[in-house]
């Protein structure tokens, strides 16, 4: 597996506001913020802190008011190839079966042969082990199933950058600990750069190599933490479980409604 | 196997319960006369041509003007979905003239086309249309947007976003449309059959018609079931597979069953 070192991220000085007829909500706030290649970074805060924005812009699915954002220093000016985005629905198109599914990227890579294709598909079905189910069709999936479907169909096309916008929240915790599981193994072994949000402190320890501490009203980034506990890490260790206590007494220190609690 | 037994069993007790009524209601058989009569009139009908004929030309006539109605209605009901200016003005348009029975078009068609074939497409068309128009934009416009997100960001957009997501997403709806549509076509083109005489062909509507002129009763019954029959065979025959296909893949159709 050859490692590139692509999936750059820089984000510099953006802001958001959403504007309807009743109100106008200030989403983010001069936020700057870069990623390294390679790097997983959680995007951690409460409701209405404007992180899902934040990767809706990343993604390119949103245009910043103001600021910039650019991937491996090309401006980001709206949805690419590169940066594919796993959302907390699973999205699967119910008229392709799992194979279809995680084909869906492919399709219209030129660079691949029919063949080749058709192989990128089942190591990624593999990936997440779901080869048996590949003829199944998506209301034949429990949850988190389809979260690995909706994994592999991501990361299929190969992208430099994966954006999972709290792809674990609609989970049981079961299920959802052996994914950090799965999705460690594959970040290792993949070297993405990924941008994942929640809102689950625990989880972000969990996975990230840095967590973006934001509050709201406006979106602002507040403080980071730099996690540099061992690999593979366990949702339910005494270290992580410290560190995720830390980072959730700064939450509240940043936002006073929550520390009114 | 059991399904068909209590199938059957339903139409015969329905074939009886008819039979018992013309021998103890004393009715004349001018006004109904009893089952025998009227499979006597369809085994004979069939055995000459005649029904067999007017059903190819009655079959013909739907099948061109239901494709066309189709062609027409999804195209106009893809544009009315992207576009608010055509779903205000489209769109308003199909929806009123969906409310209108599609036997009142027969009066201008006949103005217009005289008696021709021309006439007879033109009812079905305009009874088709309206409907296709109504089910393809409300189907397109009801698409979670999160798909047409997915597809966004893996670069599927224009002509490939539509292809591959939205025509298949709004499926279930296009479907519906489609069988509506036929549903209309059909009670079309049978009110126009019934009211334009026409030397091109010779339809089962007419021979309904021409029933009721020489009062053979058995004959009208006759002719009606055969309509019915064509459109179970057709409902069926061209949409129970599509809608089978869509249940599997949706996961849709296991909650009232």
């Amino acid at each position: 597996m050859t490692v590139d070192f692509t999936g750059q991220l820089a984000v510099e000085g953006v802001s958001k506001w959403f504007r309807t007829s009743r109100a106008t909500v200030h989403a983010l706030d001069d936020v700057t913020l870069t990623v390294q290649p390679g790097e997983f970074l959680c995007l951690v805060g409460p409701s209405g802190c404007g992180k899902s924005t934040l990767l809706d812009i990343i993604a390119g699915l949103a245009v910043p008011d103001s600021g910039k954002v650019s991937a491996d220093g090309q401006p980001v000016e709206g949805p690419g190839r590169h940066r594919l985005v796993m959302f907390q629905e699973s999205a699967l198109f119910p008229w392709l079966d799992v194979f279809g599914n995680v084909m869906f990227g492919l399709k219209r890579e030129q660079s691949l042969t029919a063949e080749q294709k058709r192989q990128v598909a089942e190591q990624h079905l593999e990936l997440v082990g779901l080869t048996k189910f590949k003829k199944a069709y998506t209301h034949e999936l429990s949850g988190g199933m389809k979260q690995r479907v909706a994994l592999a169909r991501s990361l299929a096309p190969d992208p430099r950058v994966l954006l999972m916008d709290e792809p674990f929240a609609a989970l049981d915790a079961l299920t959802r600990e052996r994914l950090y599981g799965d999705l460690q193994e594959i970040w290792r072994t993949k070297r993405k750069t990924i941008v994942l949000v929640t809102h689950n402190v625990r989880e972000a320890v969990c996975l990230a190599d840095r967590v973006i501490l934001m509050s709201p009203h406006p979106g602002r980034i507040r403080e980071e933490f730099r996690v540099d506990l061992p690999r593979p890490r366990d949702i339910n260790s005494t270290m992580l479980a410290e560190m995720a206590q830390e980072i959730t007494a700064a939450l509240k220190t940043h936002d006073p409604e929550l520390g009114r609690e | 196997m059991k399904r068909a037994l209590v199938v059957i069993a339903f139409f015969a007790g329905l074939v009886l319960l008819w039979k018992i009524a013309t021998m103890v209601m004393g009715w004349s058989p001018l006004l109904l006369p009893p089952p025998e009569a009227v499979g006597r009139y369809i085994w004979e009908a069939l055995l000459d041509g005649t029904l067999i004929s007017a059903s190819i030309v009655t079959v013909k006539r739907l099948l061109i003007g239901y494709f066309i109605g189709v062609v027409i209605g999804m195209g106009l009901g893809l544009m009315v979905s992207t576009s608010d200016l055509f779903e205000s003005t489209v769109g308003a348009l199909a929806l009123g003239l969906q409310t209108l029975p599609s036997v009142c078009w027969v009066p201008l068609a006949l103005l217009w086309f005289g008696q021709t074939e021309g006439a007879m497409l033109f009812v079905v068309i305009m009874g088709t249309v309206g409907s296709v128009i109504i089910a393809t934009s409300n189907g397109t416009r009801s698409i979670p947007p999160i798909y047409a997100r997915v597809a966004r960001t893996m670069g599927s957009e224009g002509f490939d976003k539509w292809t591959r997501v939205i025509l298949p997403a709004a499926l279930p709806f296009l479907v519906t449309g489609m069988k509506q549509g036929w549903a209309f076509a059909w009670r079309s083109l049978m009110a126009a059959e019934v009211y334009v005489t026409i030397l091109t062909g010779f339809g089962l509507g007419h021979l309904l018609e021409y029933g009721r002129e020489l009062s053979a009763m058995d004959q009208v019954i006759g002719v009606m079931i055969v309509i019915v029959v064509i459109g179970l065979v057709t409902d069926k025959g061209l949409f129970a597979p599509l809608e089978r296909f869509m249940h599997r893949r949706w996961g849709t159709g296991a909650a009232v069953s």
